[in-house]
C-alpha cells in the first residue's frame, strides 16, 4: 500500500517536472541552436518536429513518463551524456554522504539525549542545547568552511576536497580508509544540524518516558538503573525519533547540496549546481526526479525500521 | 448585593497580549534578542543611506585585512568594501527573510485551515498535497525554480516561500481539528455563524499562537534558504547579499578568511535572534508548554 502510494508521489513529481520544463523559457531547440551558434526559424522547427515539440501538452507528457519508465530521462547536450548515466554515475557518492550523516546523527544525537535526559544539567544536556541553537542559526555551508579553514588549511588533517586521492594506490582498505578521511569534514558539517534536532527531541521524549508509570514498576521490581534505562525506556522512546528522521530526509539532501559544492564532494548536488550554471535541464530535471526518489526510498526505510523498533505501528495499516 | 467576581479579580484579568508581554520581557536572552534583531531591521532600513559607499565598486586594494587602511570590515579578492556589503546586503536578507515567509504563512494557513476545518475529501487531497511538497528536496526544488525562471528577487522569495509552507499548513490543521470540536465553535455554529466567519473569526485567532511562533522561525529559515542560494550564485546579480558575498570570495579563504567568516558571523546573528525571539514568544503565547 505504501509502495502504490510512493509510485504516485513519483509519478506526481514527474507532472511537475515536465510542467515547468514546459512553463520555462526557452526548450531543447534553443539549448541546440545556441551551441551551434544560432539557427534559422526553418531549422528551429525542424530540431522541435524531430523531438517532438510541436505535440500537445499531453502528449509529450505522456512520452515523457514512457521514456522515464524506461530509466530515460533525456539527454543532456552539456556533458553529450543520457541524464539517467550522469546521474547514476555521481548518486552513490551523494548516497553515501546522505545516509552516513544521517545514520550518525541518529545514532549519537538519541545516546547525547539519553545521557542528557538522565542529567538535566549535566555538561551533555548543555551541549545539546547550544548544538540545537548553532545548527539551526549558522548556514551550513559556512559551518563548512569554517571547518575547511581549520582542519585543512590551518590544521592540515584532512583533505581539500574532493572524495578520494587518485593517486593513492593499494587494495580495497587504503582505498576505503582515503574515502573515509575525505568523507570526515562533509559528515561533521552536515551531521551537526540534524544531530541537534535528534539529541533535542530524544532528550524530551526519554524525560517523558523515564516519569511514566513502566519506568517506576521497573525501577520498583529491583532492575539497576541502566537496565531500567537501555532495556525499557530507550525502546519506546525511540520512535519519535526515527520518525521526526524520516521527515528530515528532504532537508538533509538539501544541506548535502551545499556541503557538496563546499567540499567539492562528486554527488549530486554538485552536478546540480554545475548543471545550473550550464542551464542543462534535462539533468537538473532528471536530479529533481532522483532526490525525491530518495527522499520516498528513504521514508519506506523509516517506516520499516518504525515497525522494527514498535510492532503496533505495523498493525494499524 | 455584592459583585459575584471580586473586583479585585476583575483588576487582575489583562488583555492576554499584556501578559505574554510581561512573560517575554521576563526572557533575557529572549529581549536581548530582540534589541538585536531591532538593530539589524534599523540598519537594513537606513544604513545604506548612512553608509552609501557602493558595495559593487572597487574602492581599495584587494584582500585589506578589517582596521587598516580605514575599512573597518577590510576589502575582498576584488577591493570591494566588505562593511558596505554587509551593511547593503542586511536589506535582500530581511526583505525575502519576511516576504518568503510571509507566503508560506499565507499558503500554510489557508491549506491547513481548510483541511482542518472541512475534513473529508477536502482535507485527504490538500495533506496529499502537502506530502508531495514534503517529499521533494527544498533547495533543489527552489535551485530549480530559480534557474529556469531567472533570479530575479520575486522570484526569489516565491521559490522560497512555494517551498516552505508544509510546516504551517501540519500545525494549522492540528489546530483546527482541535479547536473545531470545542464548545464555542459548536455555539457559534448553532447561532447561525457561516463558515467563513467560523473559519476565520472564530477558530484562526485561537489557533494563531503555534502559527505565530512557527511563522517567526519561518523568517529565519527562509533567511538560511536565500543565503544558501546566493552562495550557489542563484541570486539578483545586481543586488549584494550576504551569501554571495561568502559564494564569490570562498575561492580566497587561504588568503583571507575574514571575508567569508564576517558576513556569515551576520547571517548567523540574525537567524540566532530571530530563534531566540521565537523561542521567547513560544514561552510567552504558550504558557502551558512551559514546563517542556
Amino acid at each position: 500500500m505504501r509502495i502504490v502510494y510512493a509510485i504516485i508521489l513519483l509519478m506526481a513529481v514527474l507532472v511537475l517536472n515536465f510542467s515547468m520544463m514546459h512553463l520555462a523559457p526557452g526548450d531543447v531547440a534553443d539549448t541546440i541552436s545556441q551551441s551551434m551558434g544560432g539557427a534559422d526559424q526553418e531549422i528551429l522547427d525542424q530540431i522541435r518536429a524531430d523531438y517532438g515539440l510541436d505535440q500537445p501538452f499531453l502528449v509529450q507528457l505522456g512520452r515523457y513518463m514512457g521514456n522515464v519508465l524506461r530509466f530515460d530521462l533525456g539527454y543532456s547536450f552539456f556533458y553529450n551524456t543520457p541524464v539517467t548515466q550522469l546521474i547514476l554515475q555521481r548518486l552513490p557518492a551523494t548516497l553515501l554522504l546522505v545516509f552516513t550523516a544521517q545514520i550518525l546523527a541518529l545514532f549519537i544525537g538519541v545516546i547525547l539525549g539519553v545521557i542528557s535526559a538522565r542529567k538535566p544539567n549535566g555538561i551533555a544536556s548543555h551541549f545539546v542545547t547550544i548544538l540545537a541553537l548553532f545548527g539551526y542559526s549558522a548556514p551550513v555551508f559556512w559551518t563548512g568552511i569554517l571547518l575547511l579553514i581549520g582542519f585543512s588549511l590551518k590544521i592540515q588533517i584532512f583533505p581539500v576536497a574532493g572524495m578520494q586521492d587518485v593517486t593513492i594506490e593499494g587494495g580495497f582498505s587504503v582505498h576505503f580508509l582515503d574515502v573515509a578521511r575525505h568523507l570526515v569534514l562533509p559528515v561533521i558539517t552536515l551531521g551537526s544540524i540534524f544531530l541537534a534536532l535528534y539529541s533535542r527531541l530524544s532528550r524530551a521524549t526519554m524525560m517523558e518516558v523515564l516519569g511514566s508509570d513502566y519506568v517506576r514498576t521497573a525501577k520498583a521490581k529491583g532492575l539497576s538503573e541502566r537496565e531500567v534505562v537501555y532495556k525499557h525506556a530507550l525502546k519506546n522512546s525511540l520512535s519519535p525519533v526515527i520518525t521526526l528522521a524520516g521527515l528530515q530526509f528532504s532537508a538533509v539532501i538539501s544541506g548535502a547540496v551545499l556541503v557538496e559544492a563546499v567540499f567539492s564532494w562528486p554527488g549530486l548536488g554538485t552536478l546540480a549546481f554545475q548543471s545550473i550554471i550550464a542551464r542543462d535541464t534535462p539533468t537538473i530535471l532528471g536530479i529533481l526526479f532522483f532526490s525525491a526518489l530518495v527522499v520516498i526510498v528513504g521514508n519506506l526505510l523509516t517506516d520499516l525500521a518504525l515497525r522494527f523498533v514498535d510492532p503496533r505501528v505495523g498493525s494499524k495499516g | 448585593m455584592p459583585p459575584i467576581i471580586p473586583t479585585e479579580e476583575i483588576a487582575k484579568a489583562r488583555h492576554p497580549m499584556a501578559e505574554a508581554w510581561e512573560m517575554f520581557r521576563g526572557n533575557h536572552a529572549a529581549m536581548v534578542a530582540l534589541v538585536v534583531l531591532t538593530l539589524i531591521m534599523i540598519i537594513a532600513a537606513i544604513g545604506p543611506y548612512i553608509y552609501p559607499t557602493d558595495p559593487f565598486d572597487m574602492v581599495w586594494a584587494p584582500f585589506s585585512p578589517p582596521g587598516v587602511d580605514g575599512f573597518i570590515l577590510g576589502t575582498d579578492y576584488l577591493g570591494r568594501d566588505l562593511m558596505a556589503a554587509i551593511i547593503h546586503g542586511a536589506r535582500v536578507s530581511i526583505v525575502i527573510g519576511l516576504a518568503a515567509a510571509f507566503m508560506s504563512v499565507f499558503i500554510g494557513v489557508t491549506v491547513g485551515a481548510l483541511a482542518g476545518f472541512y475534513r473529508g475529501w477536502v482535507e485527504e487531497l490538500l495533506m496529499r498535497i502537502t506530502e508531495f511538497f514534503q517529499v521533494l528536496p527544498t533547495l533543489l526544488f527552489s535551485m530549480v525554480i530559480v534557474a529556469l525562471f531567472g533570479a530575479s528577487l520575486p522570484m526569489i522569495t516565491f521559490a522560497i516561500g512555494i517551498v516552505s509552507w508544509t510546516a504551517v499548513a501540519r500545525i494549522t490543521r492540528s489546530e483546527f481539528l482541535r479547536i473545531r470540536e470545542l464548545e464555542y465553535v459548536t455555539a457559534s455554529r448553532a447561532s447561525g455563524a457561516t463558515n467563513a466567519k467560523l473559519m476565520f473569526r472564530i477558530i484562526l485567532p485561537n489557533a494563531l499562537p503555534p502559527i505565530i511562533v512557527q511563522a517567526a522561525l519561518m523568517v529565519g529559515s527562509a533567511i538560511l534558504f536565500e543565503a544558501g542560494l546566493s552562495f550557489l550564485g542563484l541570486t539578483d546579480p545586481n543586488v549584494v547579499s550576504w551569501g554571495q558575498v561568502i559564494g564569490s570570495n570562498r575561492q580566497y579563504i587561504l588568503d583571507a578568511s575574514y571575508t567569508v567568516t564576517i558576513p556569515g558571523i551576520a547571517i548567523f546573528v540574525t537567524v540566532l535572534a530571530i530563534s531566540l525571539v521565537g523561542d521567547g514568544l513560544n514561552d510567552a503565547l504558550n504558557p502551558k508548554l512551559r514546563q517542556r
